[in-house]
C-alpha cells in the first residue's frame, strides 16, 4: 500500500458518493430528502476537486452550492409546501421510459469516455507556485487570471508571443449579472396578493 | 489532497526504522491531527458549557454548578453527557425519521470540520490551505443545513418555524462575516490563516485590530455577527424559548438533543479563534518581553537541540506557548459572547433582520471598500514613494514577503517580470 | 489493466449529468427540477476540473467553472423566485398544472 493508493481510496470514497447521492436525488420522491442527497452529492463532488488540486473552486463549490444554493433550494420548499412531507409523485409509466433512456445515454457517454485513449493516462507535472502544491496553489493565479493578467501563462513564454487575456471582463460581466439577478429575484419574488381560489390554509 | 502536515516530522521520526514506512507516517499523522481536532472540539463544549453555566450563575446572583467534581463544579458538563446519554432517544411520530436522525450528525460534522483549517500555531493545523479562511467559512455555512433539516424533519410547526428562522437569519448574516472577514485578509493579502497569524509577530502595535481604523471596527462587526451566526443570544431566534417552546431542536432528546450543543459551543470557539487570528494577532502574545521568537531561542537555548525521536523539543515548547495564548484569547471572546447572552434581552425576529440587512451589510461594505482604499489614502498622505516609508505607509504585503522570496524559476530565454510588465504598459491605450 | 484515474472523474461526471437529465425530465415538483439543473451543471463542472488538472487546458478550466458556480447561484435564484410565483398563481408547485397556454 503506498501513499498514491491512500488517495486513490479517497477518491473512489468521493466518486462513489456523488454517483449514489445522483442517483438517489432522481430515485427520491420526497424533496427535502433530494435536498439531503443532493447534498451528499455536491458535497462529495468538492471532494473529487480537492483531489484534483483545484482547491478555490472546491472551496467555492462548498460555500456557494452546498452552503447557498441548497439551503435556498430548501426554504422554497419550505415557503411552497402546501402539506407536510408533500410528495408529488410522477407517474411510474414516465419514470420506467426515462430511466431506460437515461441508462442509455448513460452508456453511450461511459463508451465514449472509455474509447478515448487519455494521453495513455498520463498525468501532467503541476505547474510551479507560491506554495507547495499540497496546500493549494490556485488561489493567486485564480485571482490574477480574475483581474485580467495570466502570469501562469506569460511568465517563461517565448518572448514573441502577445500576451494571454485574462478574465476581466467576463468577471465584470457576471458582477452586474448577479446584481441584476439579485434586483430581479426580489422583484419577481415579493408579496403580492394570492389568488382567489386561496383556501385559508 | 493536502496532506497532513506533522507527517513530514512524523516521518522524519519513523524513517530511521527504513523504507517503506512513509506510509505508517502517512497514517498515523491523520490518525495524531484527527485525535488532536476531535479532542478540542470536544473539549471546548466541555468547558464552556461549565463556563456559562457558572457565569450565568454568577449574574444572577446565585452560585452556579457547585457539586460535581469539587469546588467549582468543573465536571458538571461531564455529568450532564451521563445524564444525556442515559435518555431515551425519541423519534415523533410525525417526523421524516431518516433525515430526524441525520440532522444532528450533519451539524456536528460542519462545525468539525471547520477546525480542520484552524492553525493552532504557525504551522500546526491538520490541513494548511492557501484558501484556508475561505474553506473554512464555507464548511462552517453548512452547519445551517443540519438546522434547517432538524427543523423541517421533526413535523412540529415550531420546529419549522425555528428552522426557517435559522435559514433566513444564517443566509443573510453569513454575508457580513465574510465581508468582515476579509478586510484583515485584503490588509495581509493572504487567505492562508497561518500567514494571517504571521503577520501579526511583534508588539501589540502589529495586531490587525490595530492596523487602520476600518480593521479596529471591522473587529467589533465581525464579533457581532460572529455571535449571530452562532445563533447565541441576543440572536438566538432559531431556539427562543419565550415564543418557539424549544424552536428547530423542540423534539429532540438525549444525545442527539446535545449535539446540538456540542456544535454551538464548537462553533462559539470556532469564530472566537478565527477573531483572534484575524485580528487579535494569533498565536503572539504582543508583549515585550516575548517579542517575535525571543520565548522560542531562550527555549532553544534551555533544551539545545535535544530531540526526542528525532523530533525537536525547543520548538515544540515555545509553540506550546503560543498555542496557550491562542486559546487564552478565543476563550475570553466566548465569555464575552456568555457574558452578552446573559445580559441582553432577545430581540424580535424583524429586528434581527433589520439589524442585518439595513445596518451591518452596509456597514461591512464601507468599512471593506474603507480598508481597500486605506493604503491608498496614506500614499496619497505622506507623499509618494520616499514619504511613504513609514511604517504605516508600508504595504502590509513587504511584512510577509521573506526577505529571499524565492522566485518562481523561469527557462532561459523567457520573459521576465519587467518584460511582462513593459508588455503590459504598451498594450495599455 | 486499471483505468487511468481521467476516466473515473469523467465517468462521474457522466453519471451526475444523466442523473440531472432524468431529474429534470420525471420531476413533477418544481423544485425537483432545479436540483436535476444543479445536477446537470456539476457534472459538466467535473469535466472542465478534470480537464484543467490532466491536459493543456490550466485555470481556465478551472475559471470555467467558477463561472459556471457562480451563474448557477443566480440562476437558482431566479428560478426559486419563478416557483415562488408558480405557487401564488396555482397553489401547487407541480409543474405539470402549469398548462393554461395549451390550446
Amino acid at each position: 500500500m503506498s501513499m498514491d493508493q491512500v488517495a486513490g481510496f479517497l477518491v473512489g470514497l468521493f466518486a462513489i458518493a456523488s454517483c449514489l447521492g445522483a442517483v438517489m436525488v432522481v430515485l427520491t420522491q420526497n424533496v427535502v430528502r433530494m435536498a439531503f442527497w443532493l447534498i451528499v452529492s455536491l458535497g462529495s463532488v468538492s471532494g473529487l476537486y480537492f483531489s484534483l488540486h483545484a482547491d478555490f473552486v472546491a472551496a467555492s463549490q462548498l460555500l456557494i452550492y452546498v452552503g447557498g444554493t441548497v439551503v435556498v433550494l430548501i426554504f422554497g420548499v419550505m415557503l411552497t409546501a402546501s402539506g407536510p412531507y408533500q410528495q408529488i409523485r410522477s407517474s411510474p409509466g414516465e419514470t420506467v421510459v426515462a430511466g431506460g433512456i437515461a441508462v442509455l445515454f448513460l452508456a453511450l457517454l461511459a463508451s465514449t469516455v472509455l474509447s478515448v485513449d487519455w494521453n495513455g493516462g498520463e498525468v501532467p507535472a503541476l505547474a510551479e507556485g507560491y506554495n507547495p502544491p499540497e496546500q493549494g496553489n490556485t488561489l493567486r493565479p485564480i485571482g490574477l487570471a480574475l483581474l485580467g493578467a495570466r502570469p501562469d501563462k506569460d511568465l517563461g513564454a517565448p518572448a514573441e508571443e502577445s500576451l494571454s487575456t485574462g478574465y476581466l471582463l467576463p468577471f465584470e460581466i457576471v458582477s452586474v449579472h448577479l446584481l441584476v439577478v439579485l434586483i430581479g429575484a426580489s422583484y419577481l419574488a415579493r408579496a403580492k396578493k394570492r389568488s382567489e381560489e386561496d383556501p385559508d390554509s | 489532497m493536502p496532506v497532513a502536515l506533522a507527517q513530514t516530522s512524523i516521518r522524519s521520526a519513523v524513517e530511521q526504522f527504513g523504507p517503506g514506512w512513509e506510509v505508517v507516517a502517512f497514517v498515523v499523522a491523520i490518525g495524531v491531527h484527527a485525535a488532536l481536532v476531535m479532542a478540542l472540539f470536544g473539549l471546548a463544549p466541555f468547558f464552556f458549557i461549565w463556563a456559562e453555566r457558572k457565569v450565568a450563575g454568577r449574574i444572577q446572583d446565585r452560585l452556579g454548578p457547585t457539586r460535581v467534581g469539587g469546588a467549582f463544579g468543573w465536571l458538571q458538563s461531564l455529568a450532564d453527557g451521563v445524564k444525556l446519554i442515559q435518555k431515551e432517544d425519541l423519534v415523533p411520530k410525525d417526523a421524516d425519521a431518516t433525515l430526524y436522525k441525520m440532522a444532528p450528525y450533519l451539524t456536528c460534522i460542519a462545525s468539525l470540520g471547520a477546525f480542520i483549517v484552524l492553525p493552532f500555531h504557525d504551522g500546526w493545523a491538520a490541513v494548511v490551505a492557501d484558501v484556508g479562511l475561505f474553506l473554512l467559512f464555507a464548511i462552517l455555512s453548512l452547519e445551517v443545513l443540519g438546522i434547517v433539516l432538524a427543523g423541517y424533519s421533526s413535523g412540529s410547526k415550531w420546529s419549522l418555524f425555528g428552522g426557517i428562522r435559522e435559514a433566513a437569519q444564517m443566509v443573510s448574516y453569513e454575508i457580513p462575516l465574510a465581508i468582515t472577514g476579509l478586510i484583515p485578509v485584503v490588509a495581509v493579502g493572504s487567505l492562508n490563516l497561518s500567514e494571517i497569524g504571521r503577520v501579526q509577530s511583534g508588539g501589540i502595535q502589529n495586531w490587525l485590530m490595530f492596523n487602520d481604523p476600518f480593521t479596529f471596527t471591522a473587529f467589533f462587526v465581525y464579533f457581532v455577527v460572529a455571535t449571530a451566526g452562532c445563533k447565541r443570544a441576543p440572536f438566538d431566534l432559531a431556539e427562543a424559548e419565550s415564543e418557539l417552546v424549544g424552536g428547530f431542536h423542540t423534539e429532540y432528546s438525549g444525545m442527539r438533543w446535545s449535539f446540538f450543543f456540542l456544535a454551538e459551543y464548537a462553533s462559539m470557539f470556532l469564530v472566537s479563534m478565527v477573531a483572534a487570528i484575524l485580528f487579535l494577532g494569533g498565536w503572539h502574545s504582543g508583549l515585550p518581553f516575548v517579542f517575535e521568537n525571543g520565548l522560542n531561542e531562550k527555549v532553544v537555548g534551555l533544551f539545545g537541540n535535544a530531540s526526542v525521536m528525532g523530533l525537536a523539543i525547543g520548538p515544540y515548547v515555545g509553540k506550546l506557548f503560543g498555542l496557550k495564548v491562542l486559546i487564552l484569547k478565543a476563550s475570553a471572546l466566548v465569555f464575552v459572547q456568555i457574558w452578552v447572552r446573559w445580559t441582553l434581552p432577545r430581540l424580535r425576529i424583524d429586528q434581527v433582520m433589520t439589524t442585518c440587512l439595513k445596518y451591518l451589510i452596509p456597514i461591512s461594505c464601507f468599512l471593506f471598500l474603507g480598508a481597500v482604499a486605506w493604503p491608498l489614502i496614506l500614499f496619497t498622505a505622506t507623499g509618494g514613494p520616499d514619504g511613504g516609508q513609514t511604517r504605516w505607509g508600508r504595504p502590509i504585503g513587504e511584512k510577509i514577503a521573506p526577505a529571499d522570496a524565492d522566485e518562481p524559476s523561469k527557462p532561459a530565454g523567457g520573459r521576465t517580470d519587467d518584460e511582462v510588465a513593459a508588455l503590459d504598459e504598451e498594450a495599455a491605450p | 489493466m486499471t483505468p487511468a484515474p481521467i476516466t473515473l472523474y469523467l465517468l462521474v461526471g457522466a453519471v451526475l449529468f444523466v442523473c440531472g437529465i432524468a431529474c429534470m425530465a420525471t420531476k413533477r415538483n418544481g423544485i425537483g427540477v432545479l436540483m436535476g439543473v444543479e445536477l446537470v451543471l456539476n457534472g459538466a463542472n467535473v469535466n472542465f476540473v478534470v480537464f484543467s488538472r490532466y491536459t493543456e487546458l490550466g485555470l481556465d478550466g478551472q475559471i470555467t467553472s467558477l463561472f459556471v458556480i457562480v451563474l448557477a447561484a443566480a440562476e437558482a435564484a431566479v428560478a426559486l423566485a419563478i416557483a415562488l410565483n408558480f405557487y401564488n398563481n396555482h397553489l401547487t408547485i407541480d409543474v405539470d398544472r402549469g398548462d393554461e397556454l395549451q390550446g
